[in-house]
């Protein structure tokens, strides 16, 4: 079987946060012992949100910020053991806010030739060839490559942020939330262009969003986090057609359906307010805010355990959820 | 008692620059009847936040109301002086924000900050008024209410200041209450349980809500009424049903079409999404006739040209297109 | 139409550029030599027709010792604020952007130069130089970097979780291409204005070394020796303090006007170029 793009076995990250004088040195386990894979081709989705701890995922594969424990394997190689270049060459990353993503002083063209040189492409007619090609692909025009960031709009933005990402021919791109700051009527935009390019230059995504129809619409395979750890995995259909996880379907259950009102049963609503990943509740993370709470889930830890063939779920009720 | 409890009619509000003066919202009409919910929906910059500011008689410089009324209870209260705003802010209208750790003051334990509410607009003592506050804040469901009426922001979760903002915002049981994109900077599932709270509470006092926000499904969930408004105008209104099952104008069939909607791949696989074309303009280059139509699939000479006039619906409804149907 | 920048830039501008013309074109604008032509005959002359500012002790025209001090007074600012910001932004780029013992160090020492006054630190160094126009810019292009390193390195950290930051390590480049291309050139803005308003200090610093005797040594002008040397005749012939006093001032005061200008049009969003 051919290796996976992108492997992560029982990656952890903790910070240490607080001082020693004001309160204590307290751990903070932005991830606590993720196991995933992408392959080559394919669409991860990862939803959770605030403080589950998908974006320091994203930071510690594109190796921002060193793992405290587990492995992380690019192409069966150990992220540990590869080159910085060439890690860069293999992953890339599109930012949620296409504001604060692009050097305010630095002209589209710039922000693409630069890259190309730094690995090593000096011919100057092949970068300009390059950057020209790249523009194209992500829909801007070619007399806009010297222009600043501030002279475009939101979406066009977020075109230049993508095409930064795929300058380098990436094999796996990590999109974190790549619409959510824009306006509604661009996103569909952005999602079609990143679809297309995915099939035009044979990419993997991991696509990290809170908005499920995005998650969805996109992936082919869906992760959910809560507080570090994820608690369901499986393919788009298994996670959104029969979640085993109560907080999956509180995921879902939260999300307002135009078309079919007042469908939501209460049942399936999650309580109160998401735990601070520094303090985090003590067994299944999700006990306090569970429907389905009983004493196991309060002294157990849930192990993420096979609902069928590769679909897992970190509920001790998995097989006895209503339907 | 007759009549709705506000009524805005052909409301302008002019943004001033230096370079020139604009008409950042155009005639805006609607009517919200006493306990309705009634939603205004559109992408930053169309005018629907600063719309909510005029009603709050919170408009400031570089924009100011150039045309129009503002009736509450028919009672014209756009000229209205800065005493009679204040006596009317707070006690008959309300509004929560975006972001409730700008909304709340960092310094004041939250308990004080409702407390203030009766002090100020009922002319409670403040001993009274803090066991009141603690009442709020049950309400609110915020649990053990009598330790969080000491706590400041600061000490809250996102979800708990925000419901700290609705209990200070319904304290004197206003007639209206205003939010503007209330859930946006919440997680979905304490979205849900915040909009829950808010839509229960209003029904539970009688208090008319105006909900702003980009979220055409959020708010056509809590909403029996929804405008869309585009570029400064309301292109279209309509029953909240029936603004998806039938939407009228261009651009509101293209923010229900353009969105991936959940469940949609299971029934019928992965269609392309359809996009909106083009982007959202700028105040300063307002398109002339439609302001849709650089955009618009369906536009022709007459939309470029002369700018659509109101053309009424069913149920009180309206859609500002020369093509509707 | 409204000037850009406001009339703070400009007001700035023309005083600073005034003082810089007369130091360009000193031994052509001037009416005698500001050294050589000592002429006892002609000591202490109130300002009239023949010596528009007036005649010192010496009988040295106080109008040409001015043009020439600018000279000396404008190197000594220019050269040793280029030197401190050198310094400072070095150091405060790079302990912001690597962080861990090397910042812990910088800032140590950021703390120990803000409290030990910058004028007394280079009246040691003065001391131990000995005076003259190289160690002056020498003592005080060596002692006031602190607020340039302050500045950079707060205005780093801030920065460094932007994305584009991010994603120029995520692309491969290196610590330095990411400090020169990515931030540097967008916390320019606030270091220029620190640097003019440091260049004013620098001046007001030469001014009182000089005053102290510490700094340019007779018989060569520069605007803090000729005050230096004007204490004694303070009350009979005033316009010996006056004039050099006037050129401090008015300099310093541009300088900090063209500062407060540069603030506003070094923001990107104001310097469009749409095409």
């Amino acid at each position: 079987m051919a290796e996976p793009l992108l492997k992560l076995d029982d990656l952890a990250v903790h910070f240490q946060v607080g001082s020693a004088l004001a309160g204590g040195v307290k751990t903070l386990k932005a991830v606590d012992g993720v196991t995933l894979d992408v392959k080559a081709g394919e669409c991860l989705g990862l939803v959770g949100e605030s403080g589950c701890g998908k974006s320091t995922l994203a930071l510690a594969i594109m190796g921002l910020v060193p793992p405290t424990r587990g492995r992380l394997a690019l192409e069966g190689h150990d992220i540990k053991t590869v080159d910085r270049m060439a890690t860069a060459r293999t992953v890339q990353m599109v930012f949620q806010d296409p504001y604060a993503s692009l050097n305010p002083r630095q002209t589209v063209r710039r922000t693409l030739a630069d890259p190309l040189r730094i690995h090593g492409i000096t011919d100057k007619a092949e970068v300009e060839s390059r950057v020209a090609d790249m523009m194209a692909k992500v829909g801007l025009r070619a007399e806009q490559a010297d222009r600043y960031p501030h002279e475009f709009s939101g979406g066009q933005r977020q075109r230049i942020g993508i095409a930064r990402a795929l300058i380098l021919k990436p094999k796996l791109v990590i999109c974190d939330e790549p619409v959510s700051a824009l306006d509604v009527s661009i996103r569909a935009q952005i999602i079609n262009l990143l679809l297309d390019l995915k099939d035009e230059m044979g990419l993997s995504y991991i696509m990290i969003s809170h908005d499920l129809g995005v998650v969805e619409h996109v992936s082919d395979r869906v992760a959910v986090m809560y507080l570090g750890r994820i608690v369901e995995r499986g393919s788009w259909q298994e996670i959104f057609e029969d979640p085993r996880h109560p907080y999956t379907r509180a995921l879902i259950a939260a999300i307002p359906d135009p078309f079919h009102r007042a469908a939501v049963t209460a049942k399936a609503k999650a309580k109160g307010e998401i735990a601070s990943a520094l303090n985090p509740p003590s067994g299944c993370h999700f006990h306090p805010r569970c429907p389905l709470k009983a004493d196991r889930c309060v002294t157990e830890v849930p192990l993420l355990e096979a609902v069928s063939e590769g679909h897992v779920a970190a509920c001790h009720f998995r097989d006895a959820l209503p339907t | 008692m007759s009549g709705p409890l506000l009524r805005v009619e052909d409301l302008h509000i002019a943004l001033k620059t230096e370079a020139a003066t604009y008409n950042a919202v155009e005639k805006v009409s609607f009517e919200i009847g006493r306990g309705e919910a009634f939603g205004l929906v559109g992408e930053s910059g169309c005018g629907k936040s600063i719309t909510a500011l005029s009603v709050m008689g919170l408009l400031r410089r570089p924009l100011s109301l150039s045309g129009g009324r503002i009736i509450l209870d028919n009672e014209e209260i756009q000229d209205a002086s800065v005493a009679e705003w204040r006596r009317l802010r707070g006690k008959r209208i309300a509004m929560i924000f975006q972001e409730p750790m700008t909304a709340l003051n960092p310094l004041s334990p939250v308990g004080r900050q409702i407390a203030e509410m009766f002090v100020l607009h009922q002319g409670a003592n403040w001993n009274e008024a803090m066991d009141r506050a603690e009442d709020a804040l049950r309400q609110v469901q915020v649990p053990s209410p009598e330790r969080r009426i000491k706590d400041f922001p600061h000490q809250l979760s996102g979800g708990m200041r925000q419901r700290v903002m609705i209990a200070i915002a319904l304290a004197c049981s206003p007639e209206l209450l205003i939010a503007d994109e209330p859930t946006t900077a919440l997680d979905v599932t304490v979205q849900a349980e915040i909009i829950d709270l808010m839509a229960e509470l209003c029904a539970a006092k009688g208090t008319a809500i105006l909900m702003i926000s980009h979220d055409l499904g959020l708010v056509a969930n809590m909403c029996r009424r929804v405008a869309v408004m585009y570029a400064g105008r309301i292109v279209e209104q309509q029953d909240a049903d029936a603004i998806f099952a039938a939407p009228r104008h261009p651009y509101t069939q293209g923010l229900i079409n353009s969105l991936p909607r959940l469940g949609e791949r299971s029934r019928r696989g992965r269609q392309r999404l359809q996009e909106i074309t083009g982007v959202v303009p700028s105040i300063a280059g307002y398109p002339s006739g439609c302001r849709f139509n650089p955009r618009c699939a369906a536009v022709t000479d007459i939309c470029r040209s002369v700018s659509p006039e109101i053309t009424p619906l069913p149920a009180d409804g309206l859609v500002r297109c020369h093509h509707h149907g | 139409m409204k000037l850009k920048g406001g009339s703070s830039l400009w007001i700035g501008g023309v005083l600073v550029g005034i003082a810089v013309a007369a130091a360009i074109a000193a031994p052509i604008i001037q009416l005698t030599d500001p050294v050589l032509d000592a002429n006892l005959m002609n000591a202490e002359i109130p300002p009239g027709a023949d010596f528009p500012f007036g005649t010192d002790a010496q009988g040295r025209d106080i109008y040409s010792r001015i043009v020439h001090g600018a000279r000396i007074s404008l190197t000594v600012g220019i050269v040793s604020q280029i030197c401190n910001s050198l310094i400072g932004v070095t150091l405060g780029l790079t302990a912001g952007y690597w962080g861990g013992w090397w910042d812990d160090l910088v800032s140590g020492l950021t703390n120990l130069m803000l409290a030990i006054p910058s004028l007394v630190f280079a009246l040691a160094i003065m001391a131990i130089l000995g005076p003259g126009l190289f160690s002056l810019v020498i003592a005080l292009g060596l002692t006031s970097w602190s607020y340039s390193c302050r500045i950079a390195r707060a205005q780093v950290l801030s920065l460094k979780s932007q994305g584009y930051v991010q994603a120029a390590r995520i692309l491969g480049y290196g610590d330095l291409r990411i400090m020169f291309t990515q931030v540097l050139p967008n916390i320019l803005g606030p270091l220029i204005v620190i640097a003019t308003l440091g260049m004013g200090g620098a001046i007001l610093s030469e001014a009182a070394l000089s005053f102290l005797g510490l700094g340019i040594r007779p018989p060569y002008p520069s605007w803090g020796s000729m005050l230096s040397e004007a204490r004694d005749q303070i009350t009979t012939a005033p316009w010996l303090s006056v004039f050099p006093g006037l050129a401090i001032f008015l300099t310093v005061l541009g300088l900090n006007l063209l500062g407060d200008g540069l603030r506003d049009i070094l923001d990107p969003q104001s310097t469009t170029r749409r095409a």
